[in-house]
């Protein structure tokens, strides 16, 4: 049994369709993302599981029951928001029992369950404090408190950690995946931070005008991806993607005057295709200053990026600009003459006209 | 300091301008001005109250009294002639009161709670009823007059108390409607679906969330309401009923009295107790009202 399902579901507001035939299944104490560009339907997806937005067709299942008509406190679903939404009037303690209070539990369970929350987050000695006297912190904490304290099945996280500065956002990334481990509930999560995305996800669904464009663990969305969007939009920086064609066969890849041998390419069958983008991430791209004995590609250094770990060397090749990231040891002057050589095992092809991966 | 060069130099930036700056000079005086022009008829309201009446015929209206008495306002209060009745002020000013309370009670009630349904529960109809208020907050009051006076006769309430505060309600529901929807609608929307989640319902959301939070907007409504009200003379006079007119109408019916001597004192001292409700609003307030305006208009 699927912990949440999506089926077919469609929103419209007016003549805007904001979600296309979605389709969704998620596993019991999965954490699944939902990744993609503002406005690409994430956040509505959720604000349906959640029971916030009426469907235009389809259906939602949470533990096998069609919750489609469900009220949200009725689902078993919690909520974090990217704007916290704390009761400003209310204490954090007042924060954490109002629903519990209103589904009508016991005192003492209510004490219970506010007590284990404040534990698990860490935030008891902020129990009798207002959300105004608490950092963004401190108020995200709380706001997940709120849902932790329903002992629900699904959390759904709404762009949770945006408001919060940089430092703080990987804490609680951090947190967040001790949670889940702790709890094994399932979590949907809303986000347009790829790291969070890659960081936290079991599975990643990448989603552009309310479509899902591909639904799979991080490590194959990274290096399969399955069209030229979510091949653009995942990694920093982005994939490079060279124009050309397949020739011989599907054997090689020709882009301007220079053929690149496509043997070891992990996909489909190539073919012989007019028009063909190859992409190539940029640390699977190596800089040597002799011509090695494979086939290469002249470029011309540009730009050497020193971001202490590593470096991001920007190159022309021709009239195309290139990223590579290398070791920071040796580093390359602008106008320096090197030859580049593609890992074709890691690069991904697509058909420039479906634009989807070969 | 390891600096041992002792080159001065001058910070950025224009410096501070003096105290006495042309500018300031002009701004401060038109201030000045301005508040002499509202302050100086107050001022001579109140020294003309509280002289007799042969002081007052000496002709010195700016020149306070030796011998200030409150004769004129006690008199203003309670044995000042309309017409046949001495009664003075006082059953006036209880009228107004028995029409404002309930008045402001109910149409910030109702009125609260439209503004509420409007922003937070989007329905089908919810953009017609937005433009008709709208619209009926355009709508001069005189081309309801005569319809509202069929009306309350036929409800039977014509010629009472309660048919003012109907009115009043009535014509408060529009205005207070957009305020207080256009402030629910600054609110932060995802504050409402948290309530939601937590299974907060339509009366729960707006009494335990989101009311507490809207003090502001509640201040403002109230002093909208009660000056509003309280200086109404139109519909005191339509609607009221002459055992019912309030403090207005009254204070009115003192002044334009054509019998006897004019007592400049008395009128002044009434004058003055009539201004004093809406005028202590204000004073208490005043912070609050434009919070609350500037609260209300951040968003539309």
């Amino acid at each position: 049994m699927h912990s949440v399902s999506v089926k077919n579901v469609s929103l419209n507001f007016g003549a805007a369709s904001v979600l296309k035939n979605m389709n969704l299944d998620v596993e019991e104490g999965e954490f699944i993302v939902l990744l993609g560009p503002s406005g690409c339907g994430k956040s509505t997806l959720l604000n349906c599981l959640a029971g916030l937005l009426e469907l235009s067709e389809g259906q939602i299942f949470i533990k096998g029951k069609n919750v489609t008509w469900v009220e949200p406190s009725e689902r078993g679903i919690g909520m974090v928001f990217q704007s916290y939404a704390l009761y400003p009037q209310m204490t954090v303690r007042g924060n954490l029992s109002f629903g519990l209070k209103i589904a009508g539990l016991p005192k003492d369970e209510v004490d219970r369950r506010v007590a284990r929350a404040a534990e698990i987050l860490q935030i008891g000695p902020l129990l009798d404090r207002k959300p105004g006297a608490l950092s963004g912190g401190q108020r995200q904490r709380v706001a997940i408190g709120r849902a932790l304290v329903r002992d629900v099945d699904v959390f759904l996280f709404d762009e949770p950690l945006s408001n919060l500065d940089a430092k703080l956002r990987s804490e609680l990334r951090v947190e967040i995946k001790r949670l889940h481990t702790r709890l094994n509930n399932t979590m949907v999560y809303v986000t347009h931070d790829q790291i969070e995305a890659l960081t936290l996800a079991d599975r990643i669904a990448v989603m552009k005008g309310g479509v899902i464009q591909q639904l799979a663990d991080p490590q194959t969305i990274y290096n399969k991806p399955s069209n030229l969007f979510v091949a653009g939009f995942i990694g920093s920086p982005s994939m490079n993607f060279l124009s050309g064609k397949t020739i011989e066969g599907g054997r090689a890849f020709q882009f301007g005057d220079t053929r690149i041998d496509l043997a070891g390419y992990d996909g489909g069958a190539v073919l012989e295709r007019d028009q063909a983008i190859l992409g190539v991430r940029p640390e699977h791209i190596s800089v040597s200053h002799e011509a090695p004995s494979g086939p290469s590609i002249p470029a011309v250094v540009e730009i050497d990026e020193n971001l202490g770990a590593d470096s991001l060397v920007w190159l022309m090749c021709g009239t195309k600009e290139i990223c590579v990231r290398v070791p920071v040891e040796g580093r390359l002057p602008a106008g320096t003459q090197v030859h580049l050589a593609l890992d074709i095992h890691k690069a991904s092809l697509f058909d420039a006209k479906t634009e989807q991966r070969i | 300091m390891a600096m041992s060069s002792a080159v001065a130099i001058d910070p950025s930036g224009a410096k501070p301008k003096p105290l006495f700056a042309p500018g300031r000079v002009l701004i401060y005086s038109l201030l000045i001005v301005t508040s002499i022009y509202y302050l100086v008829p107050l001022y001579v309201m109140i020294i003309t109250s509280l002289k007799d009446l042969d002081q007052i015929r000496e002709g010195n209206i700016f020149i306070p009294t030796l011998k200030p008495s409150f004769d004129a306002w006690v008199k203003a209060w309670s044995q000042a002639c309309t017409g046949l009745n001495c009664t003075g002020l006082a059953p006036g000013f209880w009228n107004s009161v028995f029409i404002t309370v309930p008045s402001v009670i109910v149409s910030i009630a109702v009125a609260s709670i439209s503004g509420y349904s409007l922003a937070m529960w989007p329905f089908k109809l919810a953009e017609w009823c937005f433009t008709i208020l709208l619209v009926g907050s355009f709508i001069p009051y005189q081309v309801f007059l005569y319809p509202l006076v069929i009306i309350t006769r036929e409800m039977g309430i014509y010629s009472t108390l309660y048919a003012v505060i109907f009115v009043h309600t009535v014509f408060g529901l529009p205005i207070l409607t957009l305020l207080f929807r256009n402030y629910f609608a600054s609110l932060p929307n995802e504050l409402f679906k948290a309530a939601r989640v937590d299974g907060a319902g339509y009366w729960r959301i707006f009494f335990r969330v989101l009311a507490p939070m809207s003090l502001p907007i509640f201040t403002v409504a109230v002093i909208l309401q009660v000056t509003g009200i309280w200086n109404d003379f139109l519909f005191g006079v339509i609607y009221a009923g002459p055992t019912n007119y309030p403090m207005t109408v009254q204070l009115n019916n003192i002044v334009n009295s054509l019998q006897g001597v004019k007592e400049y004192n008395v009128e002044m001292a009434a004058t003055i107790l009539t201004g004093l409700v809406p005028l202590t609003i204000y004073f208490l307030s005043g912070k609050y009202f434009v919070r609350g305006i500037a609260a209300g208009a951040v968003k539309g």
